[in-house]
């Protein structure tokens, strides 16, 4: 009996204790390690969000998640060299359908996002490509492109649905063919003067390793032919290559001005991109929104809190008792789990805190519900408290197993705030199983009365007064139910 | 043995109601939002002098978009609706709506910000038609899978009671259960989407899904206890002993549901605005969960019983 009321102790002693980190980790002064706020998504902290995607066609597959991790880079090294180091840039590829590989940038704090997606536009794609040899493709290509210009002409316009309509042949360069060295092979680029053939200023481009033995290859393949550099899809050089070139320089001199030199050399050290990207989506949500959204949470989590404590003591008396502070401890768990890990929480997230709260109380509805049945078999209380947890637990883990499967089909399926939903609400499943049988049993079992009437009324519930049904005394079978 | 004696009373109430879900479905179409079909939601508030709705309008105009619906927000705001918008377009729009005087595209973003005092943007979305179509799709499928993986969980948590009814038979019951709890909530989000312009968006999904999860949970309790009950053979009957489980389930059935109503009842009157239709869609689909629980799923075993037995018996 002791050994229950000494870990019963214990267990409260430490949920007093979660619960007051809870409390002081938001009053900590800012540089101590207790000061733990929240994490907001952007929908409690307002913020902007921008949806890219990124068209990998001219790719081989094998290299397409190379490409998009060098794509995170350069546009996170962008997005950072505007002051906004708090962004996060992550790529996603879509699973169903068209296969998309994209790119999600979040930005919390800044709801003008025109200056973020200008800089980014401004991204240089720089690819390589290397002559397209004479033959029955190049030929194919220039009467589709002839023919297209003949429709343009007649029609006095380029119409939108001219062109959807017209040979996808036509849009191919008929003298250029993509070689698969890209911006993301760059490792830097300088301005240089004087250098090369032209009076103007030129830029030196040097590519890491990797790129060097790629532009190795194709100067050694490609000797006395042209080269051609694009710059965002545009030719701006296409020098003649002399011989193999083994170290991995190269010049770029176009028709620069001296500012034109200086801008592009400076983007294609900030990074150049290796794919196109196209803006598809912008979410924008105000800071007053977002704090709105966060007190109101925090209310409606507060409320239906109280409402579910008042219920559960008033319909099942001590035993409800008993799962309040199981509950409250639960609680605050959670939220030190969403302090520690930690968790962005949405509003989403919010509403699943809520849900599994519900949810939570009713593991320990089933039990007493039992507890209440075994009295009225004629257990005693401490029999009853016993059985019921031990007859209980199937049921409860069952049909918690099944949330849980839901709950991860959601998380796969969903937008931010919906994974923080199905996430909130695995995690409190999960925690809400060990709080109503761990913490609820040890509680109520220390707490253990004798066997008289007053006590048998306060541990049932409802409409049940706790009297017994049966006369006899049932043997006690402890047993867990194989399933 | 009330609920299960007057089964056929309660079959035929879950079926008039279904079918009175599915008559505003297949009139009025289901109203979907943005997150589905793609479009641009945005959301302003002014401060003191708030244009009307026509003027709003005209700024909406003037700054070459075409809207496809205005209505107010709060006290001094608006919600507007219209097909995606490009980035430059955004800009032009912000401007014009906050009463600026027209400027070209160029303008700088610094000029946007709080032109007429007050005014400010609350929210702006746009999403693009692909992006729409694939969470309809994974959404589609999201349902399907969950339906799917809660016949097989039943099925095989069940597996050891395959008398007199066979275990994949409480899967079947159970799935029936679940579309009724879907359907039902749908309909009436597809009456209020006509009347109310109520729109189905991503979240709504997310609370169908969750009805699925937490229906199948109350389902599971009913269906263990008579699991328990068939295995200690209280009665020769498999009707008996299917009303004694219900009758001995449903107080327990009811709490359970309840405290998820109250929780999702404060979510509703006093959570974010933003989870308010969520909450209203959990709700309603929960109470009916409970009731396809207890008065669908286990009597409908009974009629799966007796015809199997009718079956048999004429062999």
């Amino acid at each position: 009996m002791t050994k229950i009321r000494v870990w019963a102790l214990l267990l409260l002693i430490i949920g007093l204790s979660i619960g007051y980190f809870d409390y002081y980790s938001e009053k900590a002064p800012v540089d101590s390690a207790f000061n733990k706020p929240f994490k907001l998504g952007l929908d409690l902290r307002g913020g902007s969000q921008l949806t890219y995607r990124a068209d990998v066609a001219k790719i081989k597959p094998d290299q397409v998640g190379e490409a998009m991790t060098s794509l995170r880079t350069v546009i996170e090294r962008r997005v950072n060299s505007l002051g906004l180091s708090e962004a996060s840039v992550q790529t996603e590829q879509t699973s169903i359908g068209l296969k998309e590989n994209r790119l999600i940038i979040e930005i919390p704090g800044v709801m003008d996002v025109n200056e973020a997606v200008k800089q980014i536009n401004k991204t240089p794609l720089l690819d390589f490509r290397t002559e397209r040899p004479d033959g029955p493709e190049k030929v194919a290509i220039v009467k589709a492109q002839e023919e297209l210009l003949a429709r343009i002409k007649t029609a006095g316009t380029s119409s939108p649905d001219l062109l959807a309509g017209a040979d996808p042949l036509a849009f191919e360069d008929a003298n250029f063919v993509p070689s698969g060295l890209t911006g993301q092979y760059l490792s830097r680029a300088i301005l240089e003067l004087g250098a090369g053939v032209s009076l103007g200023p030129t830029i030196g481009i040097e590519f890491n390793s990797e790129g060097a033995q790629k532009f190795g290859e194709i100067t050694k393949a490609n000797v006395n032919k042209k080269v051609g550099i694009f710059l965002d899809g545009e030719l701006i050089s296409a020098p003649v290559v002399r011989e193999e070139i083994k170290d991995g320089k190269a010049q770029i001199s176009g028709q620069f001005t001296m500012d034109e030199a200086k801008s592009l050399v400076r983007d294609l050290n900030l990074g150049a991109l290796p794919v196109p990207v196209q803006l598809i989506s912008t979410q924008t949500v105000g800071a007053t929104l977002g704090q709105e959204a966060f007190d109101k949470g925090v209310m409606a989590t507060l409320y239906g809190f109280l409402l579910i404590a008042a219920f559960m003591i008033i319909w099942y008396r001590l035993p409800g008792l008993v799962s309040v502070v199981s509950l409250s401890i639960y609680l605050s768990i959670m939220i030190a789990l969403f302090k520690l890990i930690p968790i962005t929480l949405t509003a989403g997230g919010i509403a699943g805190l809520i849900l599994s709260i519900g949810i939570a109380v009713d593991a320990n509805v089933l039990i007493f519900e039992r507890m209440k049945e075994e009295l009225k078999r004629g257990k005693t209380v401490h029999n009853a408290i016993e059985d019921g947890f031990a007859r209980a637990w199937t049921s409860i883990r069952d049909s918690n197993i099944s949330t849980i499967i839901s709950a991860s089909i959601l998380y796969w399926f969903g937008t931010a705030m919906i994974k923080g939903f199905a996430l909130n609400l695995i995690f409190g499943v999960t925690i809400s199983m060990f709080t109503a049988v761990v913490l609820s049993r040890t509680f109520l079992l220390s707490i253990s009365p004798a066997d008289i009437s007053l006590n048998r009324f306060l541990f049932s519930g409802g409409f049940s007064s706790g009297k017994k049904s049966v006369d006899n005394e049932q043997l006690t079978v402890n047993y867990k139910n194989k399933s | 043995m009330f609920i299960v004696k007057n089964k056929n009373i309660f079959l035929w109430i879950s079926a008039i109601l279904v079918v009175a879900s599915i008559i505003p479905i297949a009139l009025f179409g289901l109203n979907l939002g943005t997150d589905f079909k793609g479009g641009t939601i945005v959301e302003i508030a002014y401060g003191q002098d708030a244009p009307s709705k026509d003027e709003v309008m005209s700024r909406v105009v003037s700054a070459g978009v075409e809207s496809s619906s205005i209505q107010t927000a709060g006290t001094n705001g608006y919600l507007i609706k219209m097909k995606p918008i490009s980035e430059d377009q955004r800009v032009v729009l912000i401007s014009s709506l906050s009463g600026a005087t027209m400027a070209t595209s160029s303008a700088s973003s610094t000029a946007t910000s709080a032109q007429v005092a007050g005014f400010q943007v609350k929210r702006f979305s746009t999403i693009g038609p692909s992006v729409g179509a694939e969470l309809a799709e994974k959404g589609m499928i999201a349902l399907g899978g969950v339906a799917l993986l809660i016949i097989i969980f039943i099925a095989f948590a069940f597996r050891q009671v395959s008398r007199p009814v066979s275990s994949w038979k409480y899967g079947l019951m159970a799935v029936v259960a679940l579309i009724h709890d879907v359907t039902i909530p749908t309909g009436v989000f597809a009456y209020l989407g006509h009347f109310y312009g109520t729109e189905i968006d991503a979240l709504f999904l997310t609370a169908l899904l969750t009805i699925l999860a937490l229906s199948v949970s109350d389902t599971i309790v009913v269906f263990d206890r008579i699991r328990e009950n068939l295995r200690n053979k209280i009665s020769n009957s498999f009707e008996e002993t299917v009303g004694i489980s219900l009758d001995e389930t449903i107080t327990r059935s009811l709490i359970t549901s309840m405290t998820v109503i109250l929780v999702l009842l404060a979510l509703l009157f006093f959570g974010s605005p933003s989870t308010r239709d969520f909450a209203l869609v959990l709700a309603i689909g929960m109470f009916f969960g409970t009731y396809s629980s207890i008065f669908l799923a286990s009597p409908l075993l009974v009629t799966a019983y007796n015809r199997q037995e009718t079956k048999r018996l004429k062999k």
